[in-house]
């Protein structure tokens, strides 16, 4: 499994934006020209078709594979718009002890040997679909809201990746683990009603990935079956593509963290 | 930074995202140091407290155990309240 990095998008919480930014990340990076695959993990509520615009593409799944009542080839959904782009969709089943450790890490083990990236969209919870998403993880995005209880959930994930992960198990490097900061909202935290990238940093003390603007856009593009990050005019989509140019190691500064200025009168009396 | 910012930061102290991240400070380090210990410690601090208690009569509020973690050393340390003699 060494060829292709594998990359889990987790959080505890749920409705942070652990799709959202699978999809928006995973379109990111093969637009970059690598070869990505997105697993959807959340075996019984599969979204992550629906996010991809792929919905009535979905034939064979996850489960199907690693029961091997389907092929890799025969699952895998090739993405229209996006080149390079596959995806794996979750099965609808309610046996929750469908992914077994040896069944995803075959599937890992054959997508490694074709693919540059594999992303492991995380289910919500900290139970069985979202400890396999991340056992394998090289690295995890752990996705967060400006709030209490996704920090909260936040930082017992990072609890677990450093202990439940096969890296963890096994004493080797662990797992690299970036902060994406979603559904920001500039304003608030100037007017003291939510916590700001700093201080969620400080809490969290894992670098920053990234900052997604609060945005219309990304309701937008569910709507539509369309990543967000292909929304190349909105500022959600840019933070996004800024978020993917940093994991490829590009220097971007951090943007859409400050309200808009109103004028010569408001900057000389500060801001 | 303007003249108003002067204002701005007397009351941060108590916006309501500044309660948010003490509150957060204090219970992510909680459970953080509660993460850390052995599997074996509440167990552990039980039978401690059940032999302490064929003496003297103590709840189980009484004894704190907590073991902190430092670069090459752990401690172990013990915190009995033992009830007033009188």
């Amino acid at each position: 499994m060494a060829l292709a990095k594998i990359i889990v998008v987790t959080s505890g919480k749920g409705g942070v934006g652990k799709t959202t930014s699978s999809a928006a990340i995973g379109t990111g990076i093969a637009l970059k020209g690598h070869k990505t695959v997105i697993i959807d993990f959340d075996v019984g509520l599969r979204n992550l078709d629906l996010i991809m615009g792929c919905e009535r593409r979905v034939v064979y799944d996850f489960v199907n594979v690693i029961n091997k009542e389907a092929s890799l080839s025969q699952a895998l959904i090739k993405d229209k718009r996006t080149k390079n782009l596959f995806i794996l969709p979750a099965s609808q089943t309610r046996d929750k002890e469908a992914l077994t450790e040896e069944g995803v890490q075959a599937v890992l083990e054959e997508l490694a040997k074709d693919f540059d990236y594999i992303i492991c969209d995380s289910p919500a919870g900290i139970e069985r679909g979202a400890q396999m998403a991340l056992y394998f993880a090289d690295v995890a995005i752990v996705v967060t809201n400006p709030e209490v209880s996704s920090v909260r959930d936040s930082d017992r994930i990072l609890g677990i990746l450093q202990s439940k992960s096969k890296r963890a198990e096994q004493g080797k490097e662990p797992i690299e683990e970036h902060l994406l900061l979603t559904r920001y909202h500039p304003k608030r935290v100037e007017l003291g009603e939510m916590l700001s990238v700093s201080d969620v940093e400080d809490i969290l003390a894992i670098p920053l990935l990234g900052v997604i603007p609060e945005s219309e856009a990304v309701l937008k593009a569910s709507n539509q079956g369309t990543p967000v990050i292909l929304d190349t005019e909105s500022e959600a989509g840019m933070a996004y593509m800024d978020a993917v140019d940093r994991m490829m190691g590009e220097e971007r500064p951090l943007r859409f963290l400050e309200v808009e200025q109103k004028g010569f009168f408001k900057r000389l009396l500060g801001g | 930074m303007g003249i108003f910012d002067y204002f701005k930061s007397k009351s941060a102290s108590t916006s309501s995202a500044s309660v948010a991240k003490d509150r957060l400070q204090i219970i992510v380090a909680h459970e953080r140091s509660k993460r850390q210990q052995p599997d074996y410690l509440p167990q552990m601090q039980q039978e401690i407290i059940d032999v302490i208690r064929k003496y003297v009569k103590v709840g189980n509020e009484d004894v704190q155990i907590q073991l902190d973690n430092s670069d090459d050393c752990s401690v172990l340390e013990l915190n009995v309240t033992l009830p007033d003699q009188n």
